[in-house]
């Protein structure tokens, strides 16, 4: 059989760096095939050539045995390519239909539109209104948008870039409901993802890709994920262990904290309640935008709460903002490692004064201490394996893993007696994950207590003693992780939505 | 002080007059915020456009031509702005304030042999009878074209974004040039014709103020219009008709105010001068309450990167 679309020889290079070198792939109709890769191993890079949205330097592509050299995305759209972004590709105060309307080469009327857009919803089971606007939908119903907006166009070939990072395991399973029905009717699909439990189940093959070569081929259902990942990071895993002890001694109690959002499309906290021992570590889940954001804000101090609602061992700290806390032993590193935990056009050394400056005494009568912040800076990198020239680099220079190891080991070495971190290993690759995962087990055996907030639910599993999850707002009741199925999970992060299994 | 002095149908023929330079200037540069671009070089191309038209109507004799190359004029000096920002990623708030400040200075030196000149006059439509229906005659039936044109504009505008797929095309843009990028729109080239029809509303808009409203050539003459327009787009949401609705409220407070001057009465002449932009501003920021938004990449610099 001819192969749907067949890859050979294809070569990128970037200024600097080479995205993809003399990779090679085919997909035969109908396949599911995975894309396996570390961050920076040139994944999206390749699915951007097929997509017409970058040229490759060397190599051809072939859609049905003939030639296909997409100049851009249209044109790739036009030969029956889907793509479903990794960063929705959508746009907040328009509607689903007018959303939809913009991903088609000929657009019907939008009432018409509209009426094609409930038909196919209804057939893959994906329930979805047309008139509604996107920026209120959640991050499970716009990711239909866009598969729908695929969809519409009957695609050959549907690329998705880390679909299932945003779904709940309930979502996932129509996800993988609809992408199985689609698969059987004849459409290829390109899964990229580094989740590689879904991959096993879902893919019928799978290419491993390494800092921009093909390193690997196999038949994901045969293979271990263990396997897997060694062959993504092309060395042994380690599996981080725990020795912490959960002491009887209550560090951070959080009593009915209800607070609105500070940001318009923002969640409220709702009535949430933590109690936190020393040397535990809590892992909060739940799909992102379902009050993560705000929690962490409230707990670090960005935002303030009333009298009685959080207390560190035994006093107010509500009213204190972040650097008060800080001087208490109340930590905390967000999500958005540029911009929020660091400031990119600042040096590393820089960023180590901002929040190490009354802990790690970097500062004496309103002056700085700059030969302290940079040896500070120093113990960060040589203890984190923060890979940069100098700590004078700006923070932009640094790789993400590579940023986040500081950003994180700033916090952990100023020896924090609670440290709330959010998704602390967002887009990190997996051996600075686990190293990252290691030094906050290391603080828990010290008798800290942590709070991980995270999307990535095998790491919360692997780290934490007891895990709650984040739903439109509210906090569920804590479970200890042994023994915790991912069926509990699922519920205690609001089910599946409202989405229904396909039925046609 | 003599309130019947004021005779309310002149009043509100003369405010529509009054209003259509802000309006022309403020529906222009509506579309260029739309497609996520702020200009605030409104002042400078609405300045340039007020020479061009004038001077060229003065040599061609042709009020009409002189709005076009108003027009022309406008446009050309956005297409600069649209150079800086768009291909050379400067600053667009810089750019802006640069465009005006370039704006008024090259007319000024354009305008040196023009002062004091009288410009050909442009006729008003000739709508036969119905101009001699009481009241809604002279308030409607005796304008000059160019005023009928600033209406249709605004209309078309409205349809334009809400019911067409190139006004959809341009929201998106303004709404998260990124995602609009990845679909595979032209973003630049979307935000630089956007940049260039503000351009040429500016300059009409201009040109209104030079060869209608106050026919002669002044330096400086538009006097802070532009400014007035840019916080009209803000306050009235980016939606056409509140722009509409500001620019009236705002050309009708000011007729009224010079009026109420003339009547004698016993409020201090600043005070009065004040008040249109006051009201104009309470107006539209009590309309401005619901949860309209600026669009989402309003003023942020593109680029294509990899």
């Amino acid at each position: 059989m001819t192969p749907l679309l067949s890859l050979a020889g294809l070569t990128k290079a970037y200024p600097g760096v080479v995205a993809n070198d003399d990779v090679s792939l085919s997909i035969a109709p109908g396949e599911v095939h995975a894309l396996l890769g570390e961050n920076g191993a040139g994944k999206s890079t390749l699915v951007k050539m097929i997509y017409g949205l970058a040229k490759p330097d060397q190599g051809e592509m072939q859609m049905h045995g003939r030639p296909f050299a997409p100049s851009e995305p249209r044109a790739a759209r036009a030969a029956g390519v889907g793509m479903v972004f990794q960063h929705f590709s959508l746009f907040d105060a328009l509607t689903v239909a007018e959303n939809i309307a913009l991903g088609m080469e000929n657009a019907p009327k939008l009432r018409d539109l509209a009426q094609r857009i409930r038909e196919v919803s209804d057939t893959y089971g994906l329930p979805l209104s047309p008139d509604r606007i996107v920026g209120d939908l959640s991050a499970g119903e716009r990711q239909r948008v866009e598969i729908i907006r695929c969809l519409l166009q009957e695609p050959k070939l549907l690329i998705m870039d880390e679909p299932t990072s945003v779904l709940t395991p309930q979502e996932v399973d129509i996800l993988f409901e609809t992408l199985r029905k689609l698969s059987a009717e004849g459409t290829a699909i390109l899964y990229i993802s580094h989740k590689l439990e879904e991959i096993r189940t879902l893919c019928d093959a799978a290419t491993i890709l390494r800092l921009g070569k093909v390193v690997g081929d196999c038949i994901p259902r045969e293979t271990t994920a263990r396997d897997m990942a060694e062959m993504m990071v092309g060395k042994v895993l380690g599996t981080p262990t725990r020795t912490a002890v959960v002491q009887e001694d209550i560090v951070l109690a959080v009593n009915g904290l209800s607070r609105p959002s500070p940001s318009a499309f923002g969640m409220p906290l709702r009535d949430i309640s933590i109690t936190l021992r020393k040397g535990e570590v809590l892992g909060i889940g739940g799909v992102a935008g379902n009050g993560q954001d705000e929690l962490l804000a409230a707990l670090s101090g960005e935002m303030l709460s009333p009298p009685g609602m959080i207390n560190f061992k035994d006093n107010d700290i509500g009213a204190l903002g972040p650097n008060a806390r800080r001087a208490r032993g109340v930590l905390a590193a967000p999500e958005e490692r540029l911009g929020h935990a660091a400031a990119p056009d600042m040096s590393l050394t820089e960023n180590a004064m901002l929040t190490g400056a009354a802990r790690e005494g970097l500062e004496k009568h309103g002056f700085l201490d700059w030969s302290a912040a940079r040896s500070f800076a120093e113990r960060i990198i040589e203890a984190f394996d923060v890979r940069t020239p100098s700590p004078g680099n700006a923070a932009r220079s640094l790789s993400g893993g590579n940023l986040q190891k500081f950003v994180i080991g700033r916090e952990v070495l100023q020896r924090p007696e609670v440290l709330v971190v959010n998704q602390p290993t967002w887009g990190v690759d997996a051996s600075a994950a686990a190293s990252i995962r290691q030094a906050l087990l290391d603080l828990a055996t010290e008798g800290a207590a942590v709070i991980v907030i995270s999307q990535d639910l095998d790491e919360l599993m692997e780290i934490a003693d007891r895990f709650a999850a984040l739903n439109e707002g509210r906090l569920s009741a804590p479970q200890p992780t042994s023994g915790l199925s991912v069926e509990q999970i699922g519920l205690m992060m609001g089910g599946a939505h409202g989405m229904e299994v396909a039925h046609v | 002080m003599d309130l019947s002095v004021i005779n309310p149908i002149l009043l509100i023929a003369a405010l529509m007059s009054a209003a259509t330079p802000i309006l022309l200037a403020a529906t222009g540069e509506l579309v260029v915020e739309r497609a996520g671009v702020l200009n605030l070089g409104v002042e400078g191309m609405m300045i340039l456009g007020a020479i061009c038209g004038f001077a060229i109507a003065v040599e061609t004799g042709s009020p009409l031509t002189g709005f076009l190359a108003a027009a022309v004029g406008g446009a050309m000096l956005s297409l600069l702005f649209a150079l800086l920002t768009q291909v050379a990623l400067a600053n667009q708030v810089a750019s802006g304030l640069a465009l005006t400040l370039f704006g008024l200075g090259l007319s000024a030196l354009l305008g040196q042999g023009y002062v004091g000149i009288k410009p050909p006059r442009m006729p008003d439509i000739n709508f036969g009878f119905l101009s001699d229906i009481p009241v809604v005659g002279p308030i409607l039936f005796s304008h000059d074209p160019v005023l009928y044109f600033g209406l249709l504009l605004v209309a078309a505008v409205w349809v334009t974004l809400k019911f067409t797929r190139v006004g959809l095309i341009l929201r998106a843009v303004g709404e998260n040039h990124d995602a609009a990028h990845a679909l595979g729109y032209k973003v630049v080239r979307i935000r630089t014709l956007a940049i260039m029809f503000g351009g040429a509303c500016a300059g009409m808009g201009g040109a209104y103020i030079s060869l209608i409203r106050v026919p002669q050539w002044t330096e400086g003459m538009t006097a802070g219009v532009g400014w007035i327009a840019l916080a009209l787009v803000v306050f009235a949401s980016w939606k056409p008709w509140r722009v509409l609705l500001g620019a009236y409220l705002f050309g009708g407070i000011t007729q009224l105010q010079l009026n109420l001057q003339g009547a004698g009465v016993a409020i201090p002449v600043e005070y009065l001068a004040m008040s249109p932009y006051i009201i104009t501003i309470v107006v539209l920021v009590i309309l401005s309450a619901d949860k309209s938004a600026a669009p989402g990449s309003l003023g942020r610099t593109f680029h294509a990167s990899h």
